[in-house]
């Protein structure tokens, strides 16, 4: 019990149910897509970025509730964000679902805590990140498809 | 049919007491799994294996193990006899015509590419046409999709319907002149429709075209008898009939075979090289390159054994049972959705439940102890047709209980707990 909780936390669960910025962005300057082929998540991303700042963000597609909700909470925290700023916090993220981080109060985390969960659950990394790897590489402008496999 | 006298003998006292009997011969089944009951509903990925089977295999390496089939010592030619024994069990077990016709391979995935790149190379060429069915396994499609890709033919795909079955009508249509060779399974994994074999490979015949069966999901179920069902090919994998991993049979008729150019090239399917020219082996060896699986080839032996000795009348009923009360309990839940609803099915549960996807339904299931399958199950075609990225899939093997289906659907109420 206490282990599924500490998976599907409210804040996971809410924003399965109420994904933020779950849309497509017509005017977006990178789209980039995510797949995971091992359990089907499927997500297309959309960046505009202006003078080096993510100034809006967006998703669409679909999978489980951990790689849905993981792109809700992302576009929500990275809206307003330069780029280096961006990397920066998804290398928190992924030094938490890969239990890197250790000793840290969710307190400083925020709305990331609620991943920490996903540390415990080898398989479901990758339904985490998926999002994360994909906004890393629109960054980085790769224009070709993102797979997390 | 069942006789009277069967149903008398198989009522549920008798049934449960040989599913006992079965389980205790399972070592892994007393594991406990984040601290309950292991529950595997997972076969129709990979059986579990029975003592005997565990058995024969460390007899194997502590006693007989050497290379075969060269070798003059003591060693050598028992693990020649063994091995090449197991040659006559799995003739037997098919009721294939002789030896010659079966092949060892590493599991189904080799046996069809052997025959997708040797009947290949041998038969098929730009223009001709490859007819497969829309609920093949990704391994019965790539194979002859790189086929044609190197030859210039065309791969044709006869659909299926909204239960789940094969369109006979459509495939019937798709058979034609240009048709050099057709790919089915016996069972679909990812449904779990046992399809009319027999019917659609006679439909083949009359336009003179050889059929390859996939029958890895049927081989744990059903009894095969290859020369009943008259098909070219038959390709199984042990793993999936309570034998070892990395082992697998492709029958093929003697005439076919013998008109088959080689698939890899090495040792053991040779009979004498110089830099000339290469003599190759007889079959079934002339297909069988470089030192094989050998105590994986034992094992299987032993799988057959066991699959030989099971009392079949118990195995069809128990498994009926077993498929029959998943079924019902799975659709009285309000939103579960079962994907196949063939009339003939064997083995495997698919279903979708509404708002939640079927990778968080099985890690909340795993957390239970119970292991099913989440994904496209390598039928990613067969998910397209119907709309959906994945399915959970409960697939059924001799040793389940009614229990073990309980404990699903429980499973089942925690997921809606979770996500409320």
């Amino acid at each position: 019990m206490s282990d599924l909780r500490s998976l599907y936390q409210e804040i996971i669960l809410e924003h399965n149910k109420n994904p933020r910025n779950f849309r497509k962005m017509p005017e977006a300057s990178r789209i980039l897509e995510g797949y995971n082929p091992l359990c089907g998540d499927h997500y297309t991303l959309y960046l505009k970025i202006i003078d080096d700042t993510i100034a809006d963000i967006s998703f669409e597609g679909s999978g489980c509730a951990i790689s849905k909700a993981s792109a809700s909470v992302m576009t929500t925290l990275l809206k307003g964000k330069t780029k280096t700023e961006a990397e920066k916090i998804f290398e928190t993220f992924h030094s938490l679902v890969t239990g890197e981080l250790k000793d840290v109060s969710f307190e400083t985390l925020g709305k990331l805590g609620a991943f920490g969960g996903v540390s415990e659950f080898p398989a479901r990394v990758k339904c985490a990140s998926l999002a994360w790897h994909t906004m890393h590489n629109a960054l980085d402008a790769k224009t070709d498809l993102v797979s997390t496999e | 049919m069942m006789t009277s006298e069967n149903v008398v003998a198989l009522n549920d006292v008798a049934l449960e007491a040989w599913t006992s009997m079965i389980r205790e011969q399972f070592p892994i089944l007393k594991n406990r799994v984040h601290d309950k009951n292991l529950v595997y509903l997972d076969n129709a990925a990979t059986t579990q294996k029975p003592e005997s089977v565990l058995d024969a295999m460390d007899h194997y390496y502590r006693h007989l193990n050497s290379n075969i089939h060269r070798g003059v010592h003591f060693l050598s030619e028992r693990a020649t006899e063994a091995y090449e024994g197991v040659r006559e069990k799995t003739r037997s077990f098919l009721n294939a015509a002789s030896t010659k016709e079966i092949v060892f391979t590493r599991g189904t995935t080799e046996s069809i590419n052997l025959v997708a790149d040797s009947f290949g190379r041998a038969f098929v060429k730009s223009g001709d046409e490859v007819l497969i069915t829309a609920m093949e396994h990704h391994s019965n499609i790539v194979p002859w999709q790189l086929l044609c890709e190197r030859t210039g033919a065309s791969l044709m795909v006869a659909p299926i319907d909204d239960r789940g079955e094969i369109i006979v009508e459509e495939y019937e249509r798709l058979l034609n002149g240009r048709t050099r060779i057709v790919g089915l399974a016996h069972v679909s994994n990812a449904l779990g429709t046992v399809n009319p074999v027999k019917h659609l490979i006679s439909l083949a015949h009359r336009h003179r075209i050889p059929v390859l069966v996939d029958g890895a999901q049927a081989a744990p179920h059903l009894r095969i008898n290859v020369r009943d069902l008259d098909c070219e090919f038959y390709a199984l994998s042990a793993h999936k009939m309570y034998g070892p991993t990395g082992f697998g049979v492709l029958y093929g008729k003697q005439n076919v075979l013998e008109a088959m150019p080689p698939y890899q090239g090495g040792g053991d399917m040779i009979r004498s090289v110089t830099f000339e020219k290469t003599i190759f082996n007889d079959l079934p060896y002339k297909f069988e390159a470089g030192t094989p699986s050998i105590a994986e080839g034992i094992g299987f032996g032993a799988a057959l054994d066991f699959l030989t000795g099971l009392d079949w009348n118990a195995v069809s009923t128990h498994e009926h049972h077993l498929l029959q009360a998943a079924t019902d309990a799975l659709s009285e839940i309000s939103g579960v959705r079962i994907i196949g609803n063939a009339a003939e099915k064997a083995g495997v549960v698919s279903f979708v439940m509404d708002d939640v996807h079927p990778h968080d339904i099985g890690t909340i299931l795993d957390q239970e102890g119970i292991a099913v399958r989440t994904g496209h199950h390598c039928a990613q075609p067969v998910m397209l047709r119907y709309g959906i990225p994945a399915t959970v899939r409960a697939s059924f093997a001799i040793y389940n209980t009614k229990e073990e289906i309980e404990a699903l659907v429980r499973g089942i109420s925690r997921v809606k707990e979770v996500f409320h």
